[in-house]
Formats: structure tokens, sequence, C-alpha cells
């Protein structure tokens, strides 16, 4: 108890933060609405960024903030409006699908759980915050020394990115028309 | 301070949502999203592991990861706007061109 | 780890696989290539194969020759499960080594006989292309007679055994679209085929029996448990030897297996003299030789096994009279000469089996191939004549005569080969045979009484053959215009005709190196001795069969309409004797009347459609039905929606983790 009560505060924040991921990511799983389920998805990036600070990593704490929920939450926004999806009519065809894989899930839970409980006393219970190890500057440094090749090549991936993702599109502009060609009455596929 | 173990039920739960969210939404937009949150998860497994052994590690992994995921959220993209506009649709369920 | 370790082994003997490797490349190099190597390409590289192996076995005699023990050179482990141990190795001893150069000594000039036989061959049979083919199966004889010689144990025997019935099969039904209603020449390979089934069941059941009692199929492991368990129990090598006697029945023609040798001739001559002349049919001859241990402690089957010889030669040589073939007197010569050689092994005289065997190979090959050599002489002749292919069988004694002055090549060999056969001295027939005839003196007068018989009647039948083909008048327009064949038959012919007459000095009474040769591998043999007034008796029988001859045929020439004069004088004898005593015809009444009640006959139906088609191949039908019942019944599993496979992937993560945390 006396533990417990040592660790009140940072019970209590880590509770309200778990609690604010949960019930968001929940909120993405069951809106109908897309643009919903962005706004749930945004607010359970912002607490996991929280939980970053918490746990000593503010450069990344930060960069998730503005990576994650600041540049691509709001690609998926432009897409969503761009798209105009509205909650999708009709029933699904595998409707048992929810019930399964909400059973995979609870098993996926379970062995969560049994696997925790298995290293319960494996690890050092307590650190304390400090911020001395990851801070900007020794990220940075290991980031450019002993990451050199990862970086350079994350920064590649990220160029294929860009090019893939325009010349997916771009090909419509130049040719006029679209790789296979739509009735526009119908939707079918014509020749 | 909290035990790691705490993180990892974290981790584990947002996880299982995510992937619920994979296999149960229609919208292929939606999909991506719990693909987002399964992410997620996992980056905070890392940083919780490289808080509680102060490695520098598992920051610099999730930054990759995050990077990597970006660019991954982009081609993505660009492909369900690709497929919308052909096929007018973003349930993935009317996306069964190669049933077997 | 297959290829087992022969370091021991004098590097000279360790040649001993490419005597059979050599004719293997000719085959593939035939198969793949030879078209392109036209006709005299494909000939060449055969007869360079089997000359070759030759050489192979040449050099091996002359290593042995220092070194007379038996050799084993191992080449690969074949089988090997629990106590069953079969390897494929070679023995070269000087029993097999006599029969490797017999069969690619003969063997080769055959080939260079067919060469030039073939060619012609092909072209009086319609199918020019089909020459390729004759080489490759000729090149695969050798092989397979090469195993059988070689072979270090029974089982390896029994695949050389299997192997040149098959390719006898295939020889014989070289021309398969052929023979009579276009059958006949299939039906004969399938006859030939299946009598030797007979026998091979025979031979079979002796293995099972060897190995159910020593554990081994090496010679030299059987025959060194052999006389212990002789001594124990005498049935179970009575047994053994009896089957193996089977088996020899099947392969050497003797009665009551020889029905398929007649028939057999169907196929092109050099087939007849290499296979069903000089080395296929002798291959039983072979297996007594070789099993001499075994048979020495099983006096019954012994004299089992001289009966069945004394009387086959006999009978065959009785129904050789008749005959109006030429091709087919010269088949029953050869079961009754068969006939000698498993007499001489059933006697113990096991080398002079084997120097007959060696002799008559040189004769009897040369008198098919000259055969051959008429029988083309007689086709020139019938194209040159302006007459049809159908109008005369070119193979009829009765349409030939006169051949002397037009064919004196063939004629001068066909001579030696015949008068070797007869037996007249100093030619190779009379030394080989004589020793069988002494040894049979000794053994029982009866059995000489045989033997002797059938010698007279050889050299009678030799004399009749002669003077029917080659003197007197030409019967018919096509023997009127017959010519000689080219050199490249005859040259054989004469190389065998040389050996016909100087093969003699093998085994001399007195000098007897070949005896001295096999004592080496065959321990127990009957020593050769000359009794005098054996071989002067046999000399006169000869002589005087072939002046009956002449009498009797030399001075009236026979057309095909008149009467042959022994039926005029013993027309019941002849008779009978035309129809083989009608055996054939009770075998046919006994075993395949398919659409009588006949025992046989209908359990083979049922087998074939109410087993056969009904059961065995509803099975398998079943077996596929089930795959594919099975394949429908998963393939909802495929329904090509991406959500379904994330499941999918999401129920193996689970399990995956479930198995990494028991």
């Amino acid at each position: 108890m006396p533990l417990f009560l040592q660790n009140l505060p940072d019970l209590l924040i880590f509770g309200t933060l778990a609690v604010l991921a949960v019930a968001s990511a929940l909120g993405m799983l069951f809106s109908r609405h897309a643009v919903y389920a962005a706004l749930f998805l945004v607010l359970n990036f912002i607490s996991i960024a929280i939980l970053f600070l918490v746990l000593g990593a503010p450069f990344v704490a930060l960069a998730q903030i503005t990576v994650y929920a600041g540049a691509i939450m709001v690609l998926f926004l432009f897409v969503i409006m761009l798209l105009g999806s509205e909650s999708l009519p009709g029933k699904s065809k595998l409707r048992f699908h929810r019930s399964v894989a909400v059973l995979f899930g609870l098993a996926l839970l379970v062995e969560v759980g049994v696997l925790v409980i298995t290293i319960w006393g494996d690890f050092p219970k307590t650190t304390g915050l400090s911020t001395v190890y990851a801070d900007p500057t020794s990220l940075g440094l290991a980031l450019f020394n002993q990451y050199t090749l990862p970086f350079e090549i994350t920064s590649l991936i990220l160029l294929v990115g860009i090019i893939g993702a325009i010349s997916l599109i771009l090909r419509e502009h130049q040719t006029g028309q679209t790789s296979i060609p739509i009735n526009e009455a119908t939707g079918e596929k014509k020749e | 301070m909290i035990p790691i173990t705490y993180y990892l039920i974290l981790a584990g739960i947002l996880f299982t949502i995510g992937a619920l969210g994979v296999i149960a939404r229609r919208n292929a937009i939606v999909v991506f999203m719990s693909l987002e949150l399964m992410f997620n998860a996992a980056n905070l497994v890392f940083i919780a592991f490289a808080a509680y052994h102060k490695v520098l590690f598992g920051q610099i992994f999730v930054f990759f990861i995050m990077a990597v995921a970006a660019a991954e959220v982009a081609v993505g993209l660009a492909i369900i706007v690709m497929i919308f506009r052909t096929k007018k649709s973003i349930n993935v369920d009317e996306m069964d061109a190669l049933k077997g | 780890m297959l290829f087992l370790e022969s370091t021991q082994i004098n590097s000279t003997f360790s040649l001993v696989p490419w005597a059979i490797f050599l004719p293997v490349m000719g085959i593939l190099i035939n198969l793949l290539v030879g078209k392109r190597f036209g006709e005299r390409g494909s000939g060449m590289v055969a007869s360079l194969a089997t000359g070759l192996s030759f050489i192979v076995s040449v050099v091996l005699a002359v290593a042995l020759g220092g070194h007379p023990e038996a050799v084993s050179v191992p080449l690969v482990e074949w089988i090997s499960i629990g106590s069953f141990d079969v390897s494929w190795a070679f023995r070269v001893d000087t029993l097999s080594v006599t029969m490797m150069l017999v069969v690619s000594g003969v063997g080769t000039l055959i080939h260079i006989y067919a060469i030039g036989y073939m060619h012609k061959d092909v072209r009086h049979n319609g199918d020019p292309g089909r020459y390729n083919r004759f080489f490759v199966f000729f090149n695969l004889f050798i092989v397979a007679m090469l195993i059988l010689v070689t072979a270090d144990n029974y089982l390896m025997l029994f695949v050389g055994w299997e192997g040149v019935g098959l390719c006898s099969y295939l020889l014989i039904g070289f021309w398969f679209e052929k023979g009579a209603e276009g059958l006949g020449n299939a039906r004969a390979a399938k006859k030939a085929f299946v009598v030797n089934r007979i026998g091979d069941f025979g031979l079979l059941i002796a293995i099972f029996t060897m190995f159910w009692y020593f554990g081994t199929l090496t010679f030299d492991g059987v025959f060194e448990q052999a006389s212990a368990l002789a001594v124990i129990s005498p049935g179970v090598i009575l047994a053994i030897t009896l089957f193996m006697l089977l088996g020899v029945t099947g392969k050497s023609a003797q009665l009551p297996l020889y029905l398929w040798l007649p028939d057999a001739m169907a196929g092109p001559t050099p087939v007849s003299a290499l296979i069903h002349a000089a080395t296929m049919v002798t291959a039983g001859v072979y297996l007594i030789a070789r099993s001499a241990p075994l048979f020495v402690l099983a006096p019954t089957a012994q004299a089992v096994v001289t009966w069945v010889g004394a009387l086959t030669a006999i009978f065959a040589a009785g129904i050789a009279l008749t005959q109006y073939d030429i091709k087919r007197v010269l088949a029953f010569s050869t079961i009754s000469q068969l006939g000698y050689m498993v007499a001489a092994v059933g006697m113990g005289a096991f080398v002079a089996g084997m120097f007959h065997l060696v002799t008559h190979a040189f004769f009897k090959a040369l008198l098919f191939l000259s055969a051959g050599s008429v029988i083309q002489g007689v086709e020139r002749g019938m194209e040159s004549g302006g007459h049809g292919h159908s109008e005369i069988d070119p193979q009829d004694m009765r349409n030939m005569g006169g051949l002397q002055k037009r064919m004196p090549v063939t004629f001068w060999v066909f001579l030696a080969g015949a008068l070797a056969l007869a037996g007249i001295a100093p030619l190779a027939g009379f030394f080989s045979k004589d020793e069988i005839l002494a040894a049979a003196s000794q053994q029982s007068i009866m059995i000489y009484v045989l033997l002797a018989a059938a010698a007279f009647l050889t050299a009678f039948y030799m004399g009749r053959q002669i003077f029917m083909v080659f003197f007197g008048k030409s019967r018919s327009e096509a023997a009127e215009n017959a010519t000689e064949s080219p050199a490249v038959i005859t040259t054989p012919l004469i190389i065998l005709a040389g050996l016909s007459v100087l093969g003699g000095v093998l085994n001399l009474p007195g000098v007897h190196w070949l005896e001295t040769w096999l004592e080496h591998t065959i321990e127990y043999t009957r020593p050769g001795e000359f009794v005098v007034w054996v071989a002067a008796l046999s000399f006169v029988l000869a002589v005087l069969g072939i002046f009956i001859a002449w009498l009797i045929y030399g001075k009236r020439s026979i057309r095909p309409e008149t009467v042959d004069p022994l039926e005029q004088k013993a027309g019941w004898l002849f008779h009978g004797l035309r129809n083989h005593w009608w055996l054939e015809n009770l075998y046919h009444w006994l075993i395949t009347d398919v659409y009588g009640e006949r025992p046989y006959g209908s359990t083979a139906d049922f087998m074939a459609d109410g087993f056969d088609l009904k059961v065995i191949d509803r099975i398998n039908s079943a077996i596929a039905q089930i795959v594919r019942q099975i394949g429908r019944g998963l393939s909802f599993l495929q329904n090509g929606y991406v959500r379904s496979y994330a499941l999918y992937i999401l129920a193996g993560v689970v399990f995956v983790f479930y198995l990494l945390l028991r």
C-alpha cells in the first residue's frame, strides 16, 4: 500500500490517459461516420503522445503530435472529404465476421494477459521520470552517428512514397482517362 | 512508478481494438485508420521498454516507424483514391475481383 | 555413399562396369541423336559400343589370366532393408568373363552384320525410319545380357534375365504390324514374353527360397551355406534347383516351354542369331553352370535336368527334319543343341556344357546369319525378277535350290557352320559335342543313346538343309536370280566361319585350355575325357546322317507341291513331327482356350474385367473424387474478401502466440 500511495500521482496520470486512449479507440471503432472516427483517432494519438511524454520521450511525443496527428490525420481527413463518404449502406454480407473477430480479439487479449503475468516480476518496477537520456541532442547524435544508414534509407522511403503517390494520381491528368474506362451511367466497366 | 506491464496491457488492448477495426469495418479508410492504431500500440511498447531500460534505441525505432508509416499512408490513400475513381465505392467488400 | 569403395580391387578389374556403360552410351547416343547420323552412323555407333565392350572383356580376360581367382567389383548399393542387402556388384571370374567374351564378341560381329542386313530389311518391309530403333534395342540387349553374366548375386542376375526377356520381346515384335493377319509378329513376341514369364516365376521362387534360408543372395554367400543346409534339409536344395530348372526351361527353350522359340523366328534374322542362338537362350545354361555347387548337392535335380535336356535334344531334332522354313529348322536345331548343353551341365560336365555353348554360339550364329544372307539373296532375286513380294515366301526352302553357284561365299560359310554343327571333325562342333557324348556314355547309357540319336538327326537335317538350299536346280525364279550379299554382311560370316572351324582348339582333348580356365570357378566339374569309341561313333553317325540326306534330298529336287520324300516313307511319323506331336495344341486346349470354360481363361477374364476394371479402377477414381470434394469443400475459404483474409491472419497470430506461450 505505501508503494501504491507513493505512486498515486503517476498512477492517476497513467490511468486517465489510458482510459482516454481506450475510449477514443473504441469510439473510432464504433462510430458510423468516417469523420467522427478520424477525430476520435486524433484524440487517441494525443493521449498516446502525452503517455510518451510521461515515459520520458519528449521528442517522440511531439513528433507524434506533429507527424501523426498533425499530418497523417489531416491527410486522412482530406481523403474522407474528397471521397465524400457517408456511412455505407446495407448490411454486410459477412456479419458473422464480427463475432468471430471479437472472439479472436478476446483470445489475443487473454494471451497478452498471460504473457504479462508471466513476466510480472522480471522488470524493474519503477523508474524516475528523467529526460536526461532522451533529449533531442542525444537522439540526434545517435541518429546521425550510429543509425545513419536507416536514416538515409528512411529518407529514400519517403521519397518513394512521394513519387508513388504522385505517379498513381498523375496519370489521370495526363491521359485524360482512368486506366479502366467506366460507363458513367451504370458504373460498369466498358471496353 | 508504474510497472511496465501496465503499459504492455494498454498496448495490447489498443492493438486488439485496431485488429478488430481492420476486420470488422467496411469503410476502407476506417480500416486504414485502425491500422494506424495498431502502429501506435507498437510504438507504445517500444517507448515503454526504452524508458524502463534507459535505452535510446527504442525511441529511434519509433522515429523510423513513424516515418515509414507516413510514407505508407500517403501511398495507401493514393491507392484508395484510385480505386474510388474506378469503382465509385470504398466498401472493401466490393473489391473481390480476385475471388478464386 | 551410394558408390562403394573398391580400393582393394586391382585397378584393371574395376574396368568391368565399362563393359556395360559403353553400350548404354551407345543406346543414349542412338536414341537422342541417332537419326541425324544416318543409317551407317547409328549402326556404327552401336557396333562400336559393343566392340569396345568386347575389348574390355579381353582386357579383363588377360588380367584374369594372371590372377584367376574371382574378383567382386562393387558399384552401387541397391537395396538395404533390414538384413536384406543387395548391391550391384560385378563378378569377374573365369566363367563370367567367358560369357562376356562370347556375348560381346559374337555380338559385335552380329552388329556389323546387322548394319548391312537391316539396311535392306527396313526397305523390304517399308519403313526405313525404324533402322535406328533396331540398334537401340540391340544395344539394350547387350547391356541386359552383360548385366546377367557379370552379376554378383542372384537378384542382379534376375535383373539381367528380365532385361533380356524384354529385349527379346521388343526385337521379335520389331515388325509388329507384320506377320500373319497383321498380328503374327506381335503375337509371337507376346508368346515369347509370356512363356518366359512362366520360367521367370520358377526362378523367382528359387530366389525367394534362397533368401529365406540363406539370408543372402550373393553367389559366394549362398554357396558357402548350401552344403550345410543340404545336410539338414536336402529337400530345400532340391526345391531351389528344380525351380531354377523351370526358369531354365523357359529361357533356354527346353521341354515343356520350348514353344516360343520357333515362333520367335518372326523377328529379323540378326535377332534370331544373337538372341535366340548365341546368347539369351544360353542364359539358362549359364545359370546352371553358375549354380553348380547347388546342383551338385541335389543329385535328383541333376538327373531331372539331364533327362529334360536329353529329351529336348531328341524331340527338337526330330521336328527339325520336317520343317521347310530355313529359320525354323535352325530354331529347332538351337533347341536341340540347348538340350545338349542342359544335359551336359545336368550330368555335372559343366565345362563340356560351356564349351558347347561357346562353339554353338559361333556356328549357330553363323548359320543364322548366313540363312539371313540367303533370304536376302532370294529377296533380291524376287525383286529383280519382277515378282511381287507376296508371291513366294523367301524363307521357304522349297523355293530355293542351286544357290551354290549364285551365292558362293554364303555357301561356303554355311557349309562350314553346318559341318561344325553336325559334328564333323576337326571342326569345333565335333570336339564340344564329343565331350558331352563322352560324359553321357559314362553316366547313363539311355542318355547316351538319346544324345547320339539326336546327333545323327542333327547331321541329317543339316544335310537336308544344305542340299535343299544350295544344290540341285533352282526351284523358283527368285532363286535363279539371287545374288551374293554385300561385304558388310559376308565379312562377319567369314570371321564366324573361321571361329567355327578353329574353335575346337579351346578345349582340345589332352590340352583342355578351357577346362583349366573354368576350373578356377567351377570346382566340381567332371573332367573331360576323350573316349575313342565315342568320338569315332559320333563321327560315323555324322557322316552317315549327311550321306542319307544326300541320298534322299541331294539327288532329287523338291517343289512346294511335291510331297517330301520323308513323308512318303514314314507318313505318320512325319506328320506327328511336323506338328510337334500336337504339344502346342495341348497347351492351347489346356490353358488358353478363353471362349470355352477353361478355368484359366475365365479366371483371367474375371481378373481383367471384373476385378481390375471394376474394383481397382473404382478405388482410384474414388480417391480422386475424395480429393476433389475436399477441395470443393474448402473453396469457401477463398471468398475474395480482404476482411476474411485479415481474419485468417489474426487467427494465425493468435495461434502462434499460443504456441509461443506454452
